[in-house]
């Protein structure tokens, strides 16, 4: 099947591929074209912008809501990405490469995690995160976040690191390389490209969280852009927030357009070898 | 400032060490005690230490964020517990389950919560299984069909959610004014229909790759072997493939299905639980936040945990050994 590669499977396998391109671009591109358009030619249903302006842009960067949301967002999902791909690989590591008892007990915990319904936890973490002036703060949503990347970090490194020839390490040594040096030029160089993905998918995890941010914040002091995108709405009476919440949404989705772009195959492969070999 | 927990969580690590290696193990017998049955050499016993210290602090977190709030939610849904009414706390027992669960709205929405995760995960599995076909086979184009599935994948979903709702919005967009007169999202059953079309459009290509995970598993001299015994590809794939990709069919079902069942951001967004559209996250948070009624709050959440404990439960069950959990023994 493989081998006839005829003109007409390749045109059947290309309208497919349209297909997919179209179906999932197609959400993306209408709000870009929304953010694009002027207040006048906003509601005229039209996919394609007949009059083009970057005002909107300007308004949202004007406003201090959307800045201080957006230092938040990258903020908090920086951090938690730091500190969940390094716990993470400590523990990925271990459970590659050690062997100790209570290790299906860890690979257990974090799969049980994974399928945790989030919502439980609201109500219980509002109430001790108050109790513990966590709640408004960035550390009371780094926090859960760092908890639900856990299982994903652990579950895609210890893929990744048991896919590491580590007898290289070995051969380092005995080529008289101290162990230092070892880790440093062989085995970092090796498994930086797992790290890495795994910080890809952390991120875009913490920055896609709404449930959690809208529920642990109150002010603008740890509020996150799906929060504040969601509080556009209501604002003003007297001006229609659509144009500044579009344009805002843009800017939010530039960074995992960008991921998706450079790093495609990094990821696929991730979520691929995380998903199954566990 | 980000993890207190770290050093102690170190600590209790390294006493526990102490306990099962004990004094005893000292004895230098060299055995290499495999399954750790004979006395552990002091390689295993350093290995087992440094295994317990690198799990331990990702195990405290997970631990700490999970397990003791869940267990303290317990304790608040057995309270008449509201913010606005401090003074009126006490212990009253099951109280507020016998009111959540004699409650219409609660109903309602676990009914909608329901329907969303049957259809999507059902549409969610045919269309993931053509995309994941698609990623995985096409002859032209392989890296940009990759791309941009991943896109719904990555963006925020509230993000995704804005863009549904105004494509719907009478006036404002493309899709309100190609289909019909009236506005969708005020009514309940297109509500709900633009809920699960926002759902399915932004989790298929999660599935998809969950499902090509599988499908790089099916030895590919088997489908030639099948081709050329006359297997038309309707049989190599019924046949041949999907046996081959049953376990990792199942992975993406179970995770697809809990990840359904905690529908939220997309309702806040679209319909904000109006019509009754509210799945039961929205409902948990609506108590806690709008009503900040803890009691109430706390109990649906444990209620809601309780249905997730029963869905996964019933999957292991049902599959078995092939659910996850049992990692290794699916390895080929």
């Amino acid at each position: 099947m493989a081998t006839e590669t005829t003109t007409r499977a390749k045109v059947r396998w290309g309208l497919l591929d349209v297909i997919v391109v179209v179906f999932a671009l197609v959400p993306v591109l209408w709000i870009a074209s929304l953010s694009f358009k002027t207040p006048a030619t906003l509601t005229d249903g039209k996919f394609i912008p007949r009059q083009w302006t970057l005002d909107n842009y300007r308004t949202i960067f004007d406003t201090d809501q959307f800045v201080r949301a957006l230092v938040n967002s990258i903020g908090i999902a920086l951090i938690a990405t730091l500190v969940a791909v390094v716990l993470g690989a400590m523990a990925a590591y271990a459970i590659s490469r050690l062997d100790f008892p209570g290790k299906q007990l860890l690979v257990g915990v974090s799969l049980l995690i994974a399928m945790f319904p989030q919502v439980s936890l609201v109500s219980p973490l509002f109430e001790i995160e108050r109790q513990l002036g966590l709640f408004d703060t960035w550390p009371g949503l780094i926090l859960p976040y760092i908890t639900f990347a856990l299982p994903l970090a652990i579950y895609t490194l210890s893929a990744f690191f048991k896919q590491i020839p580590w007898d290289l390490e070995k051969a380092a040594k005995m080529d008289g390389a101290t162990q230092a040096q070892a880790f440093r030029r062989v085995i970092a160089p090796l498994a930086a490209p797992g790290l890495f993905t795994t910080a890809i998918l952390v991120f875009i995890f913490c920055w896609n969280d709404f449930l959690f941010a809208i529920s642990l914040t109150s002010t603008e002091r740890s509020r996150t852009v799906p929060v504040a995108l969601s509080f556009f709405t209501g604002e003003s009476q007297f001006e229609d927030p659509t144009g500044a919440i579009c344009a805002a949404a843009v800017m939010i989705t530039i960074p995992i357009i960008l991921f998706v772009l450079f790093f495609q195959r990094r990821i696929v492969s991730g979520l691929t070898s995380g998903a199954v070999k566990g | 400032m980000t993890l207190p927990a770290t050093p102690t969580g170190a600590e209790v690590a390294a006493a526990e060490t102490e306990r099962p290696t004990g004094r005893h193990a000292a004895v230098p017998t060299q055995r290499t005690g495999r399954r750790g049955r004979a006395p552990l050499s002091e390689n295993k016993k350093a290995e087992r230490r440094l295994g317990w210290l690198l799990c331990a602090p990702a195990a405290l977190v997970m631990v700490a964020v999970t397990a003791y709030p869940i267990s303290y939610s317990v304790w608040l849904s057995l309270q008449r517990f509201d913010l606005r009414f401090p003074d009126q706390r006490e212990f009253i027992g099951l109280e507020n389950y016998v009111t959540v669960l004699t409650n219409q709205f609660w109903w309602t929405a676990f009914g909608v919560t329901m329907l969303i995760t049957v259809v999507t995960v059902a549409i969610e599995l045919v269309l993931g299984m053509g995309l994941a076909l698609i990623m995985h086979r096409t002859l032209v184009g392989r890296g940009i069909v990759r791309t941009a599935a991943l896109i719904p994948y990555g963006i925020v979903t509230v993000v995704a959610a804005f863009s549904w709702r105004y494509a719907w919005t009478p006036g404002t967009g493309y899709l309100a004014n190609l289909m019909s007169d009236g506005a969708p999202l005020t009514e309940r059953a297109s509500s709900l229909a633009i809920i699960m079309l926002a759902e399915i459009w932004k989790t298929t290509p999660f599935m998809a790759l969950l499902l090509m995970a599988g499908l790089a598993l099916v030895p590919e001299d088997l489908l030639k072997a099948a081709s050329t015994d006359g297997a038309t590809s309707w049989q190599r794939f019924t046949k041949v493939m999907l046996p081959v990709m049953k376990p990792a069919i199942l992975v993406a079902l179970l995770f697809r299905t809990l990840d359904a069942f905690r529908v939220f951001d997309n309702i806040f967004v679209l319909t904000a639980g109006g019509n009754e559209t509210s799945s039961v996250s929205m409902l948990a948070y609506n108590n806690l936040i709008r009503g900040l009624n803890l009691g109430i709050g706390s109990t649906m959440s444990v209620l809601i945990f309780i249905t997730v404990a029963i869905i996964a439960f019933t999957f292991v069950k049902l599959f078995g050994t092939a659910a996850p959990g049992s990692s290794d023994e699916e390895r080929r």
